[in-house]
């Protein structure tokens, strides 16, 4: 029969001290975020807020005024199609070059080994940039160079998505099953060839799907990016909210939250048709 | 009255034992087995007595109460009185022994003391207690995951000691315990509800540990109710006819009994 | 796999890849943007020229300093709003799981894919608006849409999740509210906590970009900078963005592993 008596929860101070911890954490945090809470929940600023909701209705749907989003929505989505094409355009080239699984110098040693691992290794780093820096600090930057308007925008997820996408194709390479690829090299036939029918064939399914994904992101941050200037959509919300016109906002943002949905569904479409 | 069944019948889902015209009656302070083959419809029966089935007809009525006529916080009253010892422990893994047995008070807490108990518990030696008759007082502050199958029924067990319930019911409470364990649990549920005058319904596989400890038994056979006598009523053909399958297969247990 | 097999001879395939290209070149044709203009000498050396305005970086300890204040404000505002957000999605699961009854759970299932599906900084520039520029509004920009998020997964999780420890707590009399917390809340705790700390994670490079339209933080900083064409000081905000992003990242890359380990 058991006679031990324990009186105290053991785990009890382990707590307490993680809570002080926590605590001792997040109060300057809330203070350094000026998080205020006292303002969110003061009885005068609900009123403030209905009066805030309440600009923006009713949308508004003058012609002239849809006109302009209608421009602007095709704006976006050649921006983000364009963009997308761009970063295939960067992203093959730099998957290729810091794919593995065509190196010849894994199968024998090669002259070319050192030139290829320096080319593989400044690859990495271009896309580490390319894609460690946000589309929209891209685009802000791309403003300055070239102006106001979608060109910078395309620029921007052409650097953006360029790095994410040569990364993914990488890894989508390396992952493929690689005999066909490598019987070829042994029998001699160059790396692209070697590519061409060895490799590719087996994970273009993926590359494609993928690919589509990304060009429904680039719908999105098309958007977003109008509002550092890069046109679309977003420089129309932008626009219009500098001149405190609740309605087109509202409208605005009706056309977008439709527009993403059509393109989460085209590309739904798109990828189960590729399965 | 503990309980009652009047003609109650229940068929539902597909996996559930149906059962047909129960009549059962119970007062408070008895001890009672079930006892019957799988299939039987033993958990069934219990669980409609819990309250947590419906009946498909038939007069249903707990500690003098229709359950399914009354208000939704009158039910939960009701059940905060009777204690269900599940066949398959659902306990969180990750909780402690002593949470897990302190939940069994939820219903006679309040909310704001059942907040603070996860923060500190609100008491420590009841649960060690209750844990202390089952001999699983030492690892009042693991948490359940690291127990094995039996101990953990031993956890469940201690939660409806110290709910203290008016009715105690369990559903193959020893299923995963070797013979000493199995009689330990069965006689402290016993004691349990000697001490506070309560009613207990076991449903057992084991026909020797329900002969043992309970006075009453309610045989169970195709979803009816085959015999309810007191024990030393319950003879050995009694038993054969019980459990016989229609192959006319006894089980094991039965032939060592017999002889 | 007859993919390979019978490769360029599929009719679709070819009208598809024709579309597809059509499509590709009307969409440079609408932004008016001649690919190969980037590459004429002259727009060449221009890109050169604005490059070079970003070194050598600022690093006097002034600015520095004020960089890393952005940066320890940044890393605030994705706190507090990744914490608010699991708050309100906690009692948002409920109703998004169904509990309530079918009909809250649509209209609360669409309340949150409209927070969701409204990007960060549209939330931002919406709710500088509403409470003027700095941190705060960053936070509750970033709050709202993560609530978006986590209730939605928060609601799965909960909808789809073994009740069986739930129910025999309400069988013993425990109000819904009690058997939450002592037979969902233990089980579905864990996972709760991996999908806020992932969430945390993405929120932290959001709150970097938030400041762009006025929200706080290094974005706040760089914007200011980049408008007075203070290009060597913006360079080194960019490089502390780069440091917290690929920073947080390995961390967490770190973490994961080790959480790996410890599980096997």
């Amino acid at each position: 029969m058991d006679t031990r008596f324990q009186d105290r929860d053991p785990a009890a101070k382990g707590r307490v001290l993680k809570a002080c911890l926590l605590l001792a954490i997040l109060w300057p945090t809330f203070d350094v975020a000026q998080f205020n809470v006292a303002l969110a929940m003061t009885p005068g600023n609900f009123e403030v807020f209905t009066n805030f909701l309440s600009q923006f209705f009713p949308p508004s749907f003058q012609p002239d005024f849809l006109k302009m989003v209608l421009k602007a929505t095709l704006e976006t989505l050649a921006m983000a199609t364009a963009g997308i094409a761009l970063a295939m355009a960067i992203a093959i080239p730099l998957s290729l070059i810091i794919t593995h699984s065509l190196s010849i110098s894994r199968l024998g040693p090669a002259s070319g080994h050192r030139a290829a691992q320096l080319a593989r290794y400044l690859a990495r780093m271009a896309i580490l940039l390319m894609r460690g820096i946000p589309e929209i600090v891209w685009a802000l930057l791309l403003v300055r160079v070239f102006g106001l308007g979608p060109i910078s925008g395309v620029l921007a997820i052409a650097v953006t998505y360029g790095g994410m996408l040569a990364k993914v194709y990488s890894e989508i390479l390396e992952t493929e099953n690689t005999r066909a690829a490598r019987a070829l090299l042994m029998l001699g036939s160059g790396r692209t060839a070697a590519f061409l029918y060895g490799l590719l064939p087996g994970a273009s399914q993926e590359l494609a799907s993928y690919t589509v994904y990304r060009w429904e992101c680039a719908v999105r941050a098309s958007v977003v990016m109008g509002f550092v200037g890069a046109g679309g959509l977003g420089q129309l919300m932008d626009q219009s909210m500098k001149m405190l016109n609740g309605g087109e906002v509202s409208a605005i943002l009706m056309v977008f939250l439709a527009l993403v949905f059509l393109a989460d569904s085209i590309s739904l479409v798109i990828r189960r048709q590729l399965a | 009255m503990a309980f009652s069944l009047d003609r109650v019948s229940f068929s539902h889902a597909l996996e559930q034992e149906g059962l047909k015209n129960i009549n059962v009656r119970a007062a408070p302070g008895e001890s009672i087995a079930i006892i019957g083959s799988s299939g039987s419809g033993k958990t069934t029966l219990l669980h409609l007595i819990a309250t947590s089935l419906r009946p498909s007809s038939g007069d249903l009525k707990v500690m003098n109460c229709d359950p399914w006529r009354v208000s939704k916080s009158q039910l939960q009253a009701l059940r905060s009185r009777i204690g269900f010892v599940h066949q398959s422990v659902s306990i969180p893994p990750r909780q402690r022994v002593i949470t897990a047995v302190l939940s069994g008070r939820l219903g006679q807490w309040s909310f704001w003391k059942s907040l603070l108990s996860l923060i500190y518990p609100v008491d420590i030696k009841g649960p060690q207690m209750c844990l202390q008759e089952l001999e699983l007082s030492d690892r009042l502050f693991d948490r359940c995951e690291h127990l094995s199958g039996g101990q953990l029924q031993r956890v469940g067990v201690a939660r409806v000691l110290y709910q203290k319930p008016d009715l105690l019911l369990a559903d193959e409470p020893v299923s995963a315990m070797d013979p000493v364990l199995s009689d330990l649990t069965i006689r402290s549920l016993i004691e349990q509800a000697r001490l506070t005058g309560a009613c207990v319904v076991a449903s057992l596989h084991a026909v020797d540990v329900a002969l043992r400890w309970f006075p009453r038994i309610v045989g169970l056979k195709n979803g009816e109710v085959f015999f309810d006598l007191p024990s030393a009523q319950v003879s050995e053909a009694l038993l054969r006819e019980l459990y016989v399958s229609e192959l006319g297969i006894l089980p094991q247990q039965l032939q060592t009994l017999s002889g | 796999m007859t993919k390979a097999v019978s490769r360029d001879f599929c009719l679709k395939c070819i009208l598809t890849f024709l579309l597809i290209l059509s499509l590709v070149v009307a969409s440079f044709v609408v932004v008016s943007f001649n690919p190969l203009a980037l590459f004429t000498l002259e727009a060449l050396g221009d890109m050169a020229l604005y490059i070079a305005r970003f070194f050598p970086p600022d690093l006097s300890v002034e600015f520095l300093l004020k960089v890393s204040t952005g940066l320890v404000q940044t890393f605030a505002i994705s706190a507090v709003a990744t914490l608010l957000a699991a708050l309100m999605s906690l009692f948002l699961a409920v109703p998004a799981a169904g509990q309530m009854g079918q009909g809250v759970k649509v209209l609360t299932r669409f309340f949150l894919n409209f927070l969701r599906s409204v990007p960060e900084l549209v939330w931002a520039v919406l709710m500088v608006l509403a409470v003027g520029l700095g941190p705060f509004a960053g936070t509750l920009a970033l709050a709202l849409h993560t609530a978006g998020v986590l209730g939605r997964l928060f609601g799965e999780a909960l909808e789809n999740h073994d009740p069986s420890a739930h129910l025999a707590l309400r069988l013993a009399g425990a109000s819904k509210a009690q058997a939450l917390l002592y037979g969902t809340l233990p089980i579905l705790g864990s996972r709760l906590l991996s999908y806020t700390l992932y969430r945390w994670e993405m929120n932290i490079r959001m709150a970097t970009i938030l400041g762009f339209v006025g929200a706080g933080g290094l974005g706040q900083i760089l914007y200011y900078e980049l408008s007075l064409l203070h290009e060597q000081q913006a360079s080194t905000v960019i490089m502390a963005m780069v440091v917290l992003v690929v920073g947080v990242d390995m961390l967490s890359n770190q973490l994961r592993r080790e959480q790996m380990h410890s599980m096997g």
